[in-house]
This record gives structure tokens, sequence and C-alpha cells, in this order.
């Protein structure tokens, strides 16, 4: 009968003044807050059941239900461009060789490993070279970053190019597809714009000189070149053409490496996202991945109405 | 696999014959391993050595799938009833089986094990390999050759048979309409989705020859081009010193239209003749290039034993194809006179104006004073 507990309510209920009832009310709170605690925390045995949890993610992970299979896509911001579900032949390997996903990870990889590159680089003639050379020899993992942007930059081209052949060879830019097939050409384009303008940056002789030969055609684009077919006649010179205005001056110097690096980081990523949401967005629009169709037959194919 | 077919089995060994007798000839031609080597394993080369792989294998893979898929189109062509009943794919498929699967977990996991396995080789490929960095730029140094990055080589390989402005401009924004166009002059209703040659062949031949065209002229400008743009066989060393006479000439020179040969009239032939001679010959090319593209998409498709028949062949290369009859009634007046500027102003004239320049050492076909092609 030395249960403190029992005290305080003896006492409480006679009303009697007690000296000791502070820590005795302390203890018997403790135990009661531990009992709570404990019941409570039964209920974070499943995190899926918490608050927090479900104001994250709302669906069940329970995915042998099929409804939360789909709501899984559909309730979540990155995958919901996809339908919930797709043609069962569409996922093979070798039907679409996965070539436009993968350029669209590279260009991820390549604005992640970019945006870190840029903590290191300045786009000056006196810095930008030795930057290059900090970068190499001094920045923890610099080389592997540096190294890293580089080749997924070549990588992003050669899929780039994998990915239209795969469509080609499909047939996949055929009717509803054919304005998302010139959107992919535009960022073919960019694509190819952005490896050239990232080409410079570094300021040695093999970016110079490239970006030298590259620009050097601009002079002789008709109309707008002055070495171009009636690009005299209209009154253009070194200082006004279309060469200029790329370059920032009459030759690759401080303003076309501030030029490519603007148009690199910023100008052509930001118009290559526009395209690339576009490109998306129809893909899902016009019927999802293009899956293997149904083979139609020559006997099928009707012959248009002379009018 | 035992292979029970005897012909199939000596013709494979014929083209093993052949494939040994290239590389040995190869080999045997190489004179300089060591600059072969320094080409190929340049950091910047590592990708369009790969894609001297990877093109091939990406062919081939869809090749395979054109051929099985053609193969089931035969036999529903000649099988109306079992036209009628089957699925029409090669993959597998039975009566009950959903047509669809759900995005997640089947399409997800593939996206994120492509994510992974692209990450592990960008890993392995950075570490392995360092990216390029020379000397600091310096525009007193010319770097000789001094070449653009190995995805512009084809233009910059362009620039030998063309003035800057048609290579570098006019060549590059062609290609790019071109591509763009492509789906609005293709009017066959039939391969939407599916691999097939037989039902495409025009389309993936002209297709396929652009691409092909393009890995090729990027081959000669990364392997081919040396110091001062010259042309060194793969193997050769590339000698800074070495100096090429050739003797460029016009159409216009060999068939002695000149202002030295008709002095008398300086003028009237430098702005009149010779511009209209060059004219009618461009004039001249895009006439017989049309008829060219026009004879071609009406062939049916060629047979080997045709080369062993006369009339077989005179039959196939006279009378045009059923089936190619039919695609063309398909096709609007102005669908095919935009891809037949394009196939000659960019298939046919870049390989003409190459083996024309090549072959014959010739550098432009029409002179004016403003502008010369």
């Amino acid at each position: 009968m030395d249960d403190p507990k029992d005290k305080v309510e003896t006492k409480q209920l006679t009303g009697e003044k007690t000296e000791v009832g502070l820590v005795e009310r302390a203890k018997v709170s403790a135990v009661a807050l531990k009992d709570r605690a404990l019941e409570e925390a039964k209920d974070y045995k499943d995190p899926q059941q918490t608050q927090l949890w479900k104001s994250i993610f709302r669906v069940s992970h329970e995915r042998s239900d099929p409804r939360n299979r789909s709501l899984a896509v559909l309730s979540n911001v990155f995958l919901h461009l996809h339908p919930a579900k797709i043609n069962r032949d569409a996922v093979r390997y070798q039907y679409t060789w996965g070539m436009g996903g993968i350029t669209f990870y590279l260009f991820i990889v390549l604005t992640f490993t970019g945006v870190l590159l840029m903590f290191y680089y300045h786009p000056t003639k006196i810095q930008a070279f030795q930057d290059i050379l900090y970068l190499e020899h001094d920045v923890p993992f610099g080389k592997l970053l540096r190294n890293m942007h580089r080749w997924a930059a070549h990588l992003m081209v050669i899929t780039t190019w994998l990915h239209m052949f795969r469509v080609v060879l499909t047939g996949s830019y055929k009717k509803p597809r054919e304005f998302n097939w010139c959107v992919g050409v535009v960022l073919l384009v960019l694509t190819l714009l952005l490896s050239f303008t990232g080409y410079l940056l570094p300021d040695d002789q093999l970016g110079f000189w490239a970006v030298t030969v590259g620009t050097n055609m601009a002079r002789a684009t008709p109309l707008l070149g002055h070495e171009g077919p009636f690009g005299a006649q209209l009154g253009l010179t070194p200082y006004n053409d279309v060469r200029f205005g790329l370059l920032g001056g009459s030759i690759v110097d401080a303003n076309a490496l501030l030029r490519a690096y603007i148009w690199h980081c910023i100008g052509i990523p930001l118009v290559a996202s526009i395209f690339m949401a576009v490109h998306f967005w129809r893909i899902r629009k016009d019927g999802g991945i293009s899956g293997p169709a149904p083979v139609m037959l020559e006997s099928e194919m009707k012959v248009a109405k002379k009018k | 696999m035992d292979n029970p077919n005897p012909k199939s089995r000596r013709n494979k060994l014929i083209a093993l014959i052949i494939a040994v007798v290239l590389v040995g000839l190869f080999v045997y031609s190489v004179q300089d391993w060591h600059q072969l080597w320094k080409i190929v394993s340049a950091p910047d080369n590592v990708p369009i050595v790969a894609m001297l792989f990877l093109v091939p294998f990406f062919t081939w893979l869809g090749i395979r799938q054109a051929v099985r898929n053609d193969r089931l189109i035969g036999e529903l062509e000649s099988d109306a009833k079992l036209a009628k009943t089957h699925h029409r794919k090669v993959e597998p498929w039975r009566p009950g089986w959903a047509k669809e699967l759900h995005v997640w977990p089947y399409l997800v996991r593939i996206e994120f094990l492509a994510a992974i396995i692209v990450t592990v080789i960008l890993y392995v490929w950075s570490i392995g390999l360092n990216a390029p960095l020379e000397e600091p730029s310096n525009p007193n140094l010319t770097m000789n050759p001094s070449k653009a990055p190995w995805y512009f080589l084809g233009l910059q390989e362009m620039l030998v048979y063309f003035d800057p402005w048609i290579a570098g401009v006019v060549m590059p924004s062609i290609i790019m309409i071109g591509l763009m166009v492509f789906p609005y002059v293709d009017s066959n209703p039939l391969g939407n989705g599916y691999y097939t040659y037989r039902q495409r062949r025009f389309a993936v031949n002209m297709f396929g020859w652009g691409f092909l065209m393009w890995i090729l002229l990027i081959f000669i400008g990364t392997f081919i081009r040396g110091p001062g743009w010259i042309w060194f066989w793969p193997g050769e060393t590339w000698d800074h010193n070495t100096v090429v006479f050739d003797r460029n000439r016009d159409v216009h020179e060999i068939v002695g239209l000149t202002v030295a040969n008709f002095s008398n009239y300086p003028n009237l032939m430098k702005y009149v003749v010779i511009p209209a001679f060059g004219f009618i010959l461009v004039a001249g090319f895009y006439v017989i290039g049309g008829l060219f593209f026009h004879w071609l998409m009406m062939r049916a498709p060629f047979r080997l034993r045709y080369l062993r028949s006369w009339s077989e062949f005179k039959q196939w290369a006279t009378v045009p194809g059923e089936f190619e009859q039919k695609l063309l009634a398909n096709t609007s007046l102005l669908q095919y006179l935009t891809f037949q500027f394009f196939a000659v102003s960019v298939l046919l004239a870049m390989p003409v104006k190459l083996f024309l320049r090549l072959a014959f050492t010739i550098k432009y076909v029409w002179v004016t004073p403003w502008f010369n092609v």
C-alpha cells in the first residue's frame, strides 16, 4: 500500500495538504506519459499510416491493388506524363531501344554536372583556362565532374541520333505524330548547339579553333554574312554581319566566350526545356510511347480518291 | 547448331573468306600503326568510333524485327481468313491476356534500370578516360588540322565539295527542313508504329542512305583528313609537309567556255554565257535526278535472280511495281515535288559533287560573278 499514486489520491479525497505531492505527482504523470507514448508509438510502426506519409504519397503502398498502381502514376507529378497503362509489347527493350528516355536522362545528368561546374568557372579570358586547370587538379572530384559532363554530352548526341533512327524504322513519325517529329528535329539542333557552345568554354586550342572554323561559316551566310552571296551588295562588313552578332565581335575573343557561356548555360537549355515539355506532352496526347502497332496489310490500303 | 542447308553454308564460307581477305588487305596496307592508334584513341573520337559499331548493331536490331513482321505480313496477305482473326503482331499473345500493362511497375522499373546502367557507363567512361584539354587558346598558333567537334565534321568535310555558304549554311538548313517535311511527304499509310521493310522500302532506303552518308562524311572528316585537310588513307602517316598538286577546274573551263578563249566578249562571257551554261547544267541535274528518283520509287523489290535473266531484269527495270503505283496515287503533287526537291538537293547532289571533286578534281559546276556552285 506504499503506492505514491494511492497516497496522492487519498490526500486529494480527504482535502489534506501534503508537502510530498509535487514530486509524487510528477512521477505519476511521467508514468502516464510513458504509457501514452508507448501506446502512440504502436501506430508509427506502420509509417504508411502516418500523417506525414499520407500527406506526401497519398496512395497506399499496397501495389497488388490495380487501383493503387494507377494512382501511383497519376498522383505523381514526375510520373503523371505517363498514362496509367501502356501497350504490353511497348516495354520490350528491343522495340523502342529506350533511346528517347536515355536522352532525357542525359539532359538531367548534364544539368546536374553543369550546375556544379558553374561553381568553379568564370567566363573570362583571364580565368577560364585557369579554372579548368584548377578543376582538374585541385577541386575534389573536379576531373570526374568535367569528364562526366563531356562524355554525357557526346553520349546525348549519339542517343538522339539513334532515337531518330528508331522512330524512322518504326514509322512512328506518321499520323498523328508528324508535328512531334518536327519538335524532335528542333531538339536535335538544340542538342548539337548546346554541345557546340560548350566546346569553347575551356578556352583551349581545341575549342578555340573548332569555334573559329564553325563560326567562319557564318561569314558566308547568304544575305546575312559579309562573304556570302549578296552580302557585300547589302552593305555587310565583318563588323555588322551575322557572325559579328554571334561572337559579339569580329574575332573569337572575350565577348564570344561570354556569349557562348550564356547560350550554353541559360539560353539554349531554357529553349530546349520548353521544346522538351511540348515533345513529351505531345507523345502523351498522341497515344503514349510508341508501342508496336498491329500490322496493316497492303490489301487493306485505301487509294485516295482523285478529286 | 547444325546447318543442313549446304548452299547457305557455302555462302557463309564465302562471306568469311571475303572478310578475312579484306581485313588482311587492311592490315597489310597500314604503314603507320601508331598514327592509326593516335586517331582512334583520341578521347574526342571515342563517340564516332562507338558509332561505327552502334549503327550497324541497331540497324541489325531493327532489320531483324522488320524481317519478322514482314514474314507475318506475307502470311496474312495470302490468308484472308487468318488475317481476320490474327492479333497482327509477332510478339506472343493469347486471347485472355491483357493488352495493356500498368506503367507502375513495368515501365517505371525499366526507366529506373536504364538510368542506373547509363550512370554506371558514364562513371566508367569518366574514370577511365579524361576529357581533352589542349594548350590555352592562341589566335596566333593555328591548329593543324583544326577540326570541329566530331558531329560537325560532316559539315566541315562538305566544305571540300561546296562553298561555305552551301556547306555551312544552306545544306544544314535544307537537311533540317528536309527532316521536318519527311512525315508530310511520306504519304504511305502503312508501317505506322511497327518495324517493316517490305511496306516502306523507299522511305527506309532514303532515310538510311542519308544517315549513312552523314556517318560516312564524319568518318572521312575524323579518320582520313589530316594536316591541311589532305586525304590520308587510314594507316598513312599524317605528314605536315605533304603537298598535293590538285588542279581544280570548273566545268566551263573543261569545255573551253572561258573568258580567255572568247576575249572579244569578256563581259558577255562573265555575266551571261558562263552563268547560263552552269544554270543549264544544274537544271539538267535536277531533271535527271528527279527522273532517277522517280524510277527508283516505282521499282518493285529486286530479286537476285533478275541478274541471271535479262528479260526478267528488263521487266523489273521498266514496269512499275503494283504496290508502288498505289503509293504514288496516294501522293499529292505538292508532296511529290517537295520530296524530289530535297532528295535531289541533298541525297543526290552531295555524293555526285563528292565524286566529281575526288575523281575529276572539278571545283564548280555553276560559276557566276555572285556565287559559285
